[in-house]
């Protein structure tokens, strides 16, 4: 820090700022900022009331209800039984655990359209896992249960890769400590463990329910798209698009750019906290 | 890139410490967690291979050589190979200017870039044919001296960049903050060029977060689904990549087809994880090393 101010104007010893700074700029307009702002002017092309009518149509409102509930529960299911894998994986032994623990990223790395017909044939009446369900009248594919199913999948990993980082860092001084003044292992848990997961549980929550809510590739194929019953936003922006609706299409999509970024920020105040969280920790 | 360490709490069977869960409670654990993978992982990537081989070898190999699937996988290839390097040259750019210098508006910056993270990948596809279409703003003028961009390959290649556009640069950028800038100016100071420093001193020293950042971004450059989809126009042996190929054989109810081309891409997501965790184990070794 001692190199940066000599008087009013900055000595810099490296190179190339202006360079790599310009180069950042021009090719983030170019390919994420320009056609970006195409949807928001797309969307200004309609009068008010046209964009009321259309983020509001009762198709729209029931894929909002899908899609907001769908993801909602997929990401309390994986919250749940991702802090199972991650404590699992970070706290015992057991055989096979390093290939368990690669195997967590497989929903990153598997592309969503081979997800999508795996899980719709798995899930179907004669499939592996559909037919033992008939007998309950439980059916999956091509019902709201298999966009569930489909999103539990893919939202898989980020519960497991937020938590595991602050389980792996956690003290085990402090776990003493609460086991000498008389806690037992359950009361560590609540009391100790838990609230200092929260942060990372939250982070972790709200990752995967961003992820679901954009998420197509994996769900067109489950899922029978039936207008106000199956279909979630984005196969509705899809159905837009194909009829070539663009306004329409661009004003859904402005509702769910919205409310991306609006987790994006709530994932960043979240970080901000969970940081903060372990650097007092440490201190 | 999260270090992977075992706990420094030591199990022993049979004997229990006050830290840590009697054997049933571990157990169960154990079991709850193993369910759950076997569940939504294992079995999924096993009925993949198991549907791909249903019709025996003889139609598997039959499926991988046919022309509309050898076109598909040129096109993935196509797109991956022009994707891939320019988010990596975007990617240390972007590092070196973030890590190296001190400007303002640094974390808005770092959220832009992470922005194609967080939007669903139809209106990932959907902005380009807003840009490009026919109705698009510069759809006429492309029309005009016949360049075809949306549902052609030059909208396939762009749809692609802009999905896989934050990989290497999100790699890169805490790496290079925490390496500091002390060896480059080490060097600058020692008379080496610019350019030197940077193949010299920055390379060697990013080169595992660059190939991690290559491993992720090709992974989600060959198996993009939505964003492709919109923009591809699904014209056969001309603009269908791999999945979108699943996708045309899995609607003309050849399942087996499907499968067997979907078996491709569950093979490069296998090779994806153990090179993942191959550089993972590397950089720990190497993290090590240097402490």
């Amino acid at each position: 820090m001692a190199t940066r101010r000599l008087g009013a104007k900055k000595l810099r010893v490296l190179p190339g700022f202006r360079l790599t700074l310009g180069y950042t700029l021009i090719y983030l307009g170019l390919i994420v900022l320009i056609p970006l702002a195409a949807v928001f002017i797309k969307t200004s092309t309609l009068t008010w009331a046209q964009f009321s009518h259309t983020v509001t149509s009762p198709q729209a409102l029931a894929a909002y209800r899908l899609s907001f509930g769908a993801s909602f529960f997929a990401a309390l299911v994986n919250a749940v039984f991702g802090l199972v894998v991650a404590w699992v994986l970070v706290r015992y032994n057991f055989f096979g655990k390093k290939i368990v623990d690669a195997l967590v990223d497989l929903p990153f790395a598997l592309p969503t359209a081979v997800a999508g017909i795996t899980l719709a044939t798995l899930y179907a009446e004669n499939g592996w896992i559909g037919h033992l369900l008939v007998p309950f009248g439980i059916k999956v594919s091509y019902t709201r249960l298999g966009v569930f199913v489909a999103l539990t999948f893919i939202g898989l990993p980020f519960i497991v890769r937020t938590v595991q980082p602050v389980l792996e860092d956690f003290d085990p001084e402090i776990e003493e400590a609460a086991a000498s003044l008389g806690a037992n292992r359950w009361q560590t848990f609540r009391r100790i463990i838990f609230p200092t997961l929260t942060p990372a549980l939250l982070t972790g929550f709200a990752l995967a329910f961003a992820r679901a809510l954009g998420e197509y590739g994996s769900v067109v194929f489950i899922s029978s798209n039936i207008p106000m019953k199956t279909q979630i936003v984005p196969l509705l922006i899809m159905n837009e698009l194909d009829g070539f609706q663009y306004a329409k299409a661009a004003a859904l999509a402005v509702v769910m750019l919205v409310v991306s970024f609006a987790l994006l920020l709530a994932i960043n105040l979240l970080q901000w906290w969970s940081n903060r969280y372990n650097t007092q920790s440490l201190a | 890139m999260t270090p992977v360490f075992t706990s420094s709490v030591p199990h022993r069977a049979g004997h229990r410490r006050p830290t840590s869960e009697s054997p049933v409670v571990r157990r169960l654990l154990i079991g709850v967690a193993l369910a759950f993978m076997a569940l939504f992982l294992v079995v999924p990537l096993v009925s993949v291979f198991a549907q791909a081989f249903a019709k025996g070898f003889g139609f598997y190999f039959q499926t991988l050589h046919d022309p509309l699937t050898l076109s598909a996988v040129k096109l993935t290839l196509i797109a991956a190979g022009i994707s891939v390097p320019l988010n990596c040259i975007f990617g240390v750019t972007a590092a070196w200017a973030i890590a190296k210098f001190d400007f303002r508006g640094k974390n808005i910056l770092l959220t832009l870039i992470d922005l194609p993270f967080s939007i669903s990948p139809v209106i990932s596809g959907m902005i380009f044919v807003l840009v490009f279409g026919a109705q698009g703003w510069f759809g006429s003028w492309f029309s005009d001296h016949n360049v075809k961009i949306i549902f052609a390959v030059p909208g396939i290649v762009l749809a692609t960049i802009f999905v896989t556009f934050p990989f290497a640069a999100r790699e890169l950028i805490p790496l290079m903050q925490s390496q500091g800038r002390t060896e480059e100016e080490a060097a600058r100071v020692l008379g080496a060029s610019g350019w030197q420093t940077f193949w010299r001193v920055t390379i060697p020293n990013i080169k595992w977060g660059l190939i991690y950042g290559v491993i992720l971004c090709n992974a989600r450059a060959m198996g993009e689904f939505g964003a492709v989809s919109v923009v591809s126009g699904h014209i056969n042996g001309q603009t269908n990549t791999i999945p979108l190929h699943v996708q045309f054989l899995y609607d003309g109810y050849d399942t087996v087809g499907a499968f067997a081309v979907a078996s491709l891409l569950a093979f490069l997501a296998l090779i994806t994880l153990v090179l993942k965790t191959w550089v993972e184990h590397k950089n720990v070794a190497l993290n090590a090393v240097n402490e």
